[in-house]
């Protein structure tokens, strides 16, 4: 990447956070709590892309790690009072990276399309694990918990407020993008970008492509699994709806529509889906069927700008 | 190359407007540039032979005629309209017809309904798709016999046979074969010399590609020879000979 | 010993008769969906995610054909002749384009028109199930159950149906057709088989089976807009098993699956049951990841 172009890259995120930060102050409390949740799910995107764009999988069943993220935090937060920010950390990436490594091992050895439909049957898997076994995962109406307080647990803690938590949450978040796509620019990351390009012939020059997978699924897991927590830390319940595989679906949806393959169009990708239900639903009411035209957006998207919105600058974002 | 080949090849087909003509072919796979500007004509009627080592792009000029591939530069015209553009099964109609390199008879449909996939078209009689069925039977016994078997339970020979027969079944103005010899018996290849003279006869023209090189001298009027994805030398089959220089020069025999 | 004796003597024999033909009865109707499925994959390489919308639209089609004539049969045979109409129409607008590109995006796309038709569902109609009411209310002795015809006569009309559809692929220029562009599509189009027509019939005709199901299985669940999401995906789970692009490994598959499912629900819930198929297929992609009944190729 040229002196110029690393200059204008970091002055644009720079802004991008610089407006992000603020944006708790100036915004009004639903906006600024949106603007929190577009975060989160950006977060889900972003994992979906590491998949889709960069290893050239595409994965139905991040609603899986999605989902079992949620709910190993719900489950820290559940089991020790006062409810420990970290403990509901480390349950949920542990939970999720468990059911990435297991979803990993039986899908990678497929292609494409097998792979899509085996990791969306996995999804559906773990939803019905947790539909049904209510005394552990609440069945149909779910875990509500408290919210658990910001710091270290024992040293010095402090309650979120909605700022501070919208800032936790674009810290976490801008920090994943910053090591995803540190990982993406490096030698792994470049054998996975190989194997999306052509599969045999990176297995013909000697790479295990299975292990590359495997790990790839992995990494994408965690973080799925990481906005799990978020939004469980967030919105204070956890629920079966979460793992059922239309979530898997809607990480998909914007990570076409925003460009797969660049890490931050995926952000912008649910930020677009989003604000435009949100405006479909203002302008023509709550009953209005918004997924409808959106719908239509997306397969337009798809048969006629198939590199989404943010596509025509994925190979600068990437150098 | 010599001139005076390439002026005694071509004052035969300025007489009548070639049935196929391919002019300044570019066809890529992807970013692999095979064809640079690949030119040739077939008469109607004629036997042509295209010769050259493996991996020229023989095969690939015959897919572009045929529509399996387009090319980036270039147009295929058949008699006198061009169908660059046109898919495969409109160039099957207006009477191209394909028999490619591994035969691809359908493994699990029976002989008959291989034969099937070619006389199913709009036009065509019950009573001359009875006809064409008799003959093919009479040029192909075995063929006759095995008629309700699964094309996949045929050998190597037999498979070639339903291939080129089924490519009869379109009553093609012109076939391209593609190497329809390759590990096929002494015998078997000159059942398939005799085949092709037997479709010269009828004015069935055919665009042959072969390795086997005494093959196609001796059943073809002119030959192209290719390399590196361009021809390098034409001339009429009967000027050339096994030992000559050009032969060894560009296909190593 | 004795233990084993006294288990099948416990052996609930009826139940086990009883699982048996409900496990037929569903594994018909199963099998049905997946047959469109798998013809859909085997010949454009399209893994139809709307396929359970399209039984969806199917059922609701029966829902309002019967409620404005009253007749189950018309209702059966408009719902297949409609949806199909509407799945050939979608596949020459949305699939089409796609034609030639990574496979990835007609995954996409298909998932897209899902979501689509099922909110279009939800806001015609509303998230109250209907009913579609069975054409025949007889019941018969089975051990001590009342044991509806109706059920019966689901399986035979699936098995008809799917009969049929075999019939009309082995005989017949089209069915030719379609198998030849299964096989191989690109010398089906040298012959001059007219490849991307065949696409659209076949889309066409997978749409209408799944329909026809969604007619045939009303009367048993509850027609709502999300009935296609259970369905797709134990479809998809049929398919995979019975080996993609395999019609007959299919209904196997289907039969199977079923089957086991409903021995299983003798002794946990429904809802429990399903992890059956969940098993069996970790057990296919572990062991035999080409189709459970078809031989591993070399």
């Amino acid at each position: 990447m040229t002196k110029r172009d690393t200059t204008i890259y970091w002055t644009g995120f720079g802004v991008v956070m610089a407006l992000l930060i603020v944006a708790p102050l100036v915004l009004p409390p639903f906006w600024s709590r949106f603007v929190t949740e577009i975060l989160i799910w950006g977060l889900l995107a972003m994992s979906s892309d590491v998949l889709i764009g960069y290893t050239g999988m595409v994965s139905f069943g991040h609603s899986a790690f999605f989902g079992l993220g949620m709910y190993g935090a719900a489950a820290a937060l559940l089991m020790v009072a006062p409810p420990n920010l970290l403990l509901a950390l480390l349950f949920g990436l542990t939970a999720s990276a468990a059911v990435s490594a297991f979803v990993a091992y039986f899908s990678t050895r497929l292609r494409d399309i097998y792979f899509a439909i085996t990791t969306l049957i996995f999804s559906q898997i773990f939803y019905v694990i947790i539909f049904t076994w209510t005394e552990v995962t609440g069945g149909e109406n779910g875990l509500s918990f408290r919210r658990p307080a910001f710091g270290i647990p024992g040293l010095w803690t402090t309650p979120f407020t909605p700022e501070t938590l919208h800032w936790f949450v674009l810290a976490v978040v801008a920090g994943s993008y910053l090591i995803l796509r540190r990982i993406m620019r490096s030698p792994f990351g470049m054998v996975l970008q190989s194997i999306r390009e052509n599969e045999p012939r990176t297995r013909a020059i000697g790479y295990a492509v299975e292990r590359y997978k495997i790990v790839a699924v992995m990494l994408s897991g965690l973080f799925a699994g990481l906005s799990g927590v978020l939004y469980a830390i967030q919105n204070r319940f956890a629920a079966p709806d979460f793992v059922f595989f239309i979530i898997s679906g809607d990480a998909v949806i914007f990570n076409v529509m925003g460009g797969i393959g660049t890490l931050v169009g995926p952000i912008v990708g649910a930020a677009t889906f989003l604000l435009l239900r949100e405006g479909l639903g203002r302008l023509f009411g709550d009953q209005f069927p918004y997924l409808i035209p959106l719908g239509f957006i997306f397969i337009a998207i798809i048969i006629f700008m198939p590199q989404g919105l943010l596509g025509f600058m994925r190979r600068w974002l990437n150098k | 190359m010599s001139a005076q080949a390439t002026s005694q090849a071509t004052s035969e087909d300025t007489a009548t407007a070639p049935l196929v003509a391919v002019e300044g072919l570019h066809t890529y796979y992807g970013k692999s540039h095979i064809l640079h500007g690949v030119s040739l004509t077939i008469g109607r009627g004629e036997v042509v032979g295209l010769l050259g080592r493996n991996g020229v792009g023989k095969s690939t000029t015959l897919k572009t005629i045929m529509g399996l591939v387009y090319p980036r530069q270039g147009k295929v015209v058949l008699e006198g309209r061009p169908v660059t553009a046109l898919p495969a099964h409109k160039i099957a109609k207006l009477g191209i017809a394909y028999v490619p390199e591994d035969r691809r008879i359908f493994r699990l449909l029976t002989v008959l309904e291989n034969l099937r996939t070619g006389l199913d078209r709009p036009g065509v009689t019950d009573a001359r798709k009875q006809e064409l069925l008799d003959k093919v039977f009479a040029c192909f016994p075995v063929l006759g016999e095995r008629r309700n078997q699964a094309g996949g339970t045929l050998s190597g020979g037999e498979q070639q046979m339903l291939a080129i027969a089924r490519a009869m079944m379109l009553e093609p103005k012109i076939i391209l074969l593609d190497e329809p010899t390759e590990g096929l018996m002494p015998r078997m290849v000159t059942q398939i010399h005799q085949i092709i003279d037997a479709l010269h006869k009828e004015g069935v023209a055919i665009l042959l590609v072969e390795q086997n090189v005494p093959l196609t001298l001796e059943a073809s009027q002119r030959v192209y020879i290719m390399e590196k994805g361009a021809i390098r030398h034409h001339a009429k089959s009967s000027d050339l000979k096994i030992g000559d220089d050009v032969i060894k020069q560009y296909l190593g025999v | 010993m004795a233990a084993i004796l006294s288990f099948f003597a416990d052996f609930p024999i009826e139940l086990f008769f009883i699982q048996t033909l409900n496990g037929i009865v569903t594994g018909m109707i199963l099998a049905l969906i997946a047959s469109g499925l798998t013809l859909i994959f085997g010949i454009m390489d399209v893994v139809n995610f709307a396929h359970g919308e399209l039984f969806m639209l199917g059922a609701y089609v029966g829902v309002i054909v019967l409620s404005t004539t009253g007749s189950f049969w018309l209702a059966l045979l408009l719902a297949a002749l409609l949806v199909g109409i509407f799945g050939a129409a979608m596949q020459i607008v949305t699939l089409r384009p796609l034609l030639g590109r990574d496979p990835l995006t007609t995954i996409l796309a298909t998932f897209g028109m899902s979501l689509i038709l099922q909110n279009y569902a939800l806001w015609q109609f509303g998230p109250v199930a209907r009913k579609i009411n069975e054409p025949y209310t007889g019941h018969f002795n089975l051990f001590y159950l009342e044991y509806p015809w109706y059920r019966l006569m689901i399986a035979g009309l699936s098995a008809a149906i799917i009969g049929g559809f075999w019939l009309f692929l082995k005989h017949g220029k089209f069915g030719i057709w379609i198998r030849a562009t299964m096989q191989d599509r690109v010398m089906a189009q040298a012959m001059g088989i007219p490849v991307p027509l065949v696409h659209t019939v076949a889309f066409a005709i997978g749409a209408a089976m799944a329909a026809a199901s969604g007619v045939l299985f009303g009367p048993l669940v509850g027609v709502n807009h999300t009935m296609g999401l259970d369905w797709v995906l134990k479809a998809f789970i049929v398919v995979v098993v019975g080996g993609m692009g395999n019609l007959g490994g299919s209904i196997a598959a289907a039969i199977f699956i079923s089957l086991l499912e409903a021995y299983a629900s003798i002794w946990v819930s429904p809802a429990q049951a399903v992890i059956v198929s969940f098993v069996v297929l970790i057990f296919t992609l572990l062991f035999r990841p080409t189709g459970l009944f078809v031989p591993t190729p070399k």
